[in-house]
């Protein structure tokens, strides 16, 4: 039986980095993931981990040292949001291609410009092709089992990866919570036994070199398997973290899908107003259902296949724009993802909550009341909209 | 994950066999590589003028210079020698000279 | 231990041959001297920054560095170098290391001096126990040639290329040693290579075993990007050094000491002349170029004389 406590998600996240006691952590301030490496550095101060935490001079320098430090054999981690990620994306790149299994809480947050503070999707999604698995909360304690379990989903594959709550509205507020006993958190995550090691000091390794195109393809093509075999790497821990705790993850949720005629697919915390809706509708006769994206990278085509093909039409929801004059990201996906698809339904694309875009219960009712007419009338109409714009 | 090293890695390999990250897990596997055949101008010794004084040897970018054991100069390595001619021009005593590489 | 340079030759050389810089080049002299210094028994962790030596050391799958090296990006070895070395402090307070390891950064001007800098301030301000190793050839010779905050007054570069209207580099060359001087560091020092490399050898074995953040500028020739003939490295060097236009010295926690002053300081026109990057200051009518050249150096000159209380 686990621990209740009340915590704001980037507190549940610096407890889970606490519980984890890692050996390195490099970090710059920025909002909204600032807390985290506030509480951890206290953590670090008041003894109650032993991790060795830097405070570096920038986002960019903060991923350096956690790739200098990962390749040095230890636990790296780090903390932060939007332009801070951003301005880390060279770094990321270079973590994922030196297979160094760094782990990044991510608060996601909008992109200037215009400055914003608020949450939407951007950044994360302007970061989706670096080679990092992302796992993305609904809830602080979705935050805080994601976290638990990044570890051991990173180093199986040797791929680094971002933990992702939704900035202030997860990040900040208190919810009720349930966190798991420091031994078994502990036997749980494990020792890391590093792949790449330059303080192996019987067998020197030069890490980063120059790859010539005899080989840098080759090389790509390794680290695309290692995506690949993430999926499975997520469904085994997300299903042993279930047995210990009562909380199974897997690739996406689904919710009220089995009967449902229409769905919509959605990431982050608005599943949770999303679900709000569904209940609603569903007491007034409406067969509507969704699909919560939990891992977007590696993308879940098999669970979007199995969990759309039984729909006539849906929606994605996406919390940040491409400007493609097309669709967001993960209407791309889903959709490169069904094409094949032996039956596929209609889908439009919804751009919603950006910069902080409330987004409300009657927001996702007016939704469900457009992909009902597409699965009506079997006309998809503009496929490229926005939400809760003023026109 | 694999762990070859740089005598067995070719334009063959596959990608299920490449190093991750293209990490090279030994060191200095460079030594397989000839960077002699650069050189237009060799450096030659004559023993007779060298006073074995070792000014020649830290100036080498190429590591061409061995100082063995007892503390004396050997041979150049022609193999890594790019033939800069750095040495001979500061070789105090006129023993090292720059003559064509005739290969 | 006085220094001896057959007892230094005779250290474990720690850069292989078959790398692929060019012929005569500096920067690889500079790493075998700076890494000789390591003593035997120690392991030295290299982070590069990109540039020159770092590609030219690692085409996968041959590196020339015997113990771990580890390359990131242009702008981070400093950052990248201090979470290698956090990652030691870890390890040990951990029980899980017993040898000692020293760490030491090799960058460019252009990844020091330029894109480099906020990293190396980072570093520094910070007082990892590392050494940052700048091989100073004065301008982006791995992209062939461009200017940096280090390149010299007037050198003709590819993006300052004396032109007829504007005559080469119009700034003078960035004071980084000094900038180091600034972080309050243990240790900072600048030197090249002279005679029978007593200078650098030393001052590399201070900045390794000094602990705490240390930095060592280098100036190390490029016959490509300076445009002299290769075998004329250690002219060029000398006559840097006795025009006082790269002078020796060293800062000990704070403390300025001159390390060799000339006895007759001779004219720039004596360094300048071997140069092609210079030749366009000495066609008729230029010469005023050669005299500004030569007040900046006096004025850098007299200012460093008066911190070293000479």
């Amino acid at each position: 039986m686990g621990i209740r406590e009340r915590l704001s998600g980037n507190e549940a996240t610096a407890y889970a980095m606490k519980q984890i006691n890692p050996d390195v952590m490099g970090a710059f301030p920025i909002t909204p993931s600032t807390e985290i490496p506030q509480y951890f550095a206290a953590y670090v101060d008041n003894g109650e981990v032993d991790t060795e935490f830097i405070a570096v001079e920038s986002e960019h320098s903060a991923m350096s040292t956690c790739i200098g430090a990962e390749a040095a054999g230890c636990r790296a981690i780090s903390a932060t949001s939007s332009c801070g990620l951003c301005y880390m994306t060279e770094m990321l790149y270079v973590a994922a291609s030196d297979r160094l299994p760094i782990t990044l809480a991510v608060s996601t947050r909008a992109l200037s410009g215009p400055i914003n503070i608020n949450n939407d999707h951007s950044d994360a999604m302007g970061v989706r092709d670096t080679g990092w698995i992302q796992l993305h909360a609904e809830t602080n304690q979705e935050m805080y089992d994601n976290y638990l379990q990044a570890m051991r989903i990173g180093e199986a594959v040797g791929l680094p990866i971002m933990v992702c709550q939704d900035g202030f509205i997860t990040s900040h507020a208190i919810e009720n919570i349930e966190l798991v006993e420091d031994d078994k958190v502990k036997a749980f995550v494990g020792e890391y036994k590093p792949v790449i090691n330059i303080m192996d000091k019987d067998h020197p390794v030069s890490v980063g070199p120059y790859a010539v195109p005899t080989y840098y393809m080759e090389a790509k093509r390794q680290q695309a398997q290692a995506m690949i075999d993430a999926k499975d790497v997520i469904r085994k821990v997300g299903k042993e973290f279930g047995e210990m705790t009562g909380r199974s993850y897997g690739l996406v949720e689904e919710y009220m899908m089995d009967d449902a005629e229409v769905a919509i697919v959605i990431m982050g915390s608005s599943a949770g107003t999303a679900k709000e809706a569904i209940q609603e509708l569903r007491a007034e006769g409406h067969k509507v259902g969704l699909i919560k994206i939990r891992a977007f990278r590696p993308f879940p085509k098999e669970e979007i296949i199995a969990g759309l093909s039984k729909v006539k039409a849906f929606a994605v929801m996406d919390k940040a724009d491409s400007f493609s004059a097309l669709c967001g990201p993960i209407y791309a996906d889903t959709c490169a993802a069904l094409y094949t698809a032996p039956t596929r339904p209609l889908g439009i694309n919804y751009i919603y909550g950006l910069g902080g875009r409330d987004v409300r219960v009657d927001s996702i009712k007016h939704v469900f009341a457009e992909v009902e007419k597409v699965a009506a009338t079997g006309e998809v109409g503009e496929t490229y909209r926005y939400l809760d714009v003023r026109e | 994950m694999s762990f070859m090293k740089a005598k067995d890695i070719n334009e063959h390999i596959t990608w299920k066999d490449i190093t991750p990250g293209c990490a090279i897990f030994e060191g200095a596997s460079s030594e397989l590589v000839e960077t002699g055949d650069w050189r237009t101008l060799k450096p030659v010794i004559n023993w007779d003028k060298c006073k074995q004084c070792l000014l020649c040897a830290p100036v080498c970018p190429d590591m061409s210079i061995p100082v063995n054991a007892d503390g004396k100069r050997g041979d150049f390595n022609y193999f890594f020698c790019k033939g800069c001619g750095i040495c001979a021009n500061t070789c105090p005593f006129g023993a090292i000279e720059m003559v064509k590489d005739e290969k | 231990m006085s220094y001896n340079l057959k007892e230094n030759l005779l250290r474990e050389e720690r850069l292989a041959g078959g790398h692929r810089m060019c012929a005569g080049c500096g920067s690889p002299i500079a790493v075998r001297t700076v890494l000789r210094q390591v003593e035997p028994g120690d392991h030295a962790i290299v982070c590069n920054a990109t540039g020159c030596l770092e590609v030219s050391t690692s085409v996968y799958p041959y590196t020339s560095w015997k113990g771990s090296w580890i390359h990131n990006a242009f702008e981070n070895a400093g950052a990248t170098l201090s979470g290698v070395e956090t990652a030691y402090r870890a390890l040990k307070k951990r029980g899980k290391l017993d040898d000692t390891y020293k760490f030491i950064a090799f960058g460019g001007d252009g990844g020091t001096y330029d894109i480099g800098f906020q990293s190396l301030s980072g570093a520094m301000e910070r007082g990892h126990d590392l050494v940052y190793v700048c091989y100073d050839n004065e301008a982006y010779m791995n992209t062939g040639i461009q200017r940096s905050s280090s390149t010299p007054h007037f050198a003709d570069t590819t993006t300052t290329p004396a032109g007829k209207v504007i005559p080469g580099k119009l700034q003078q060359k960035k004071n980084l040693t000094k900038i180091m001087v600034a972080h309050n560091v243990p240790y900072v020092a600048q030197t090249t290579f002279i005679g029978n490399f007593k200078d650098i050898s030393e001052k590399a074995h201070k900045a390794i075993y000094t602990p705490g953040a240390a930095f060592l500028n280098v100036m190390a020739p490029c016959p490509r990007g300076w445009r002299y003939p290769t075998e004329k490295l250690m002219e060029v060097t000398k006559a840097a050094v006795e025009t006082c236009v790269w002078p020796l010295y060293e800062v000990i926690d704070g403390k300025y000491i001159l390390s060799y002053k000339p006895k007759n300081k001779l004219p720039v026109e004596e360094y300048l002349k071997m140069q092609g990057r210079f030749a366009h200051m000495f066609k008729p009518g230029n010469e005023w170029m050669i005299e500004e050249v030569q007040k900046e150096v006096d004025r850098n000159w007299e200012e460093l004389l008066q911190l070293c209380g000479e």
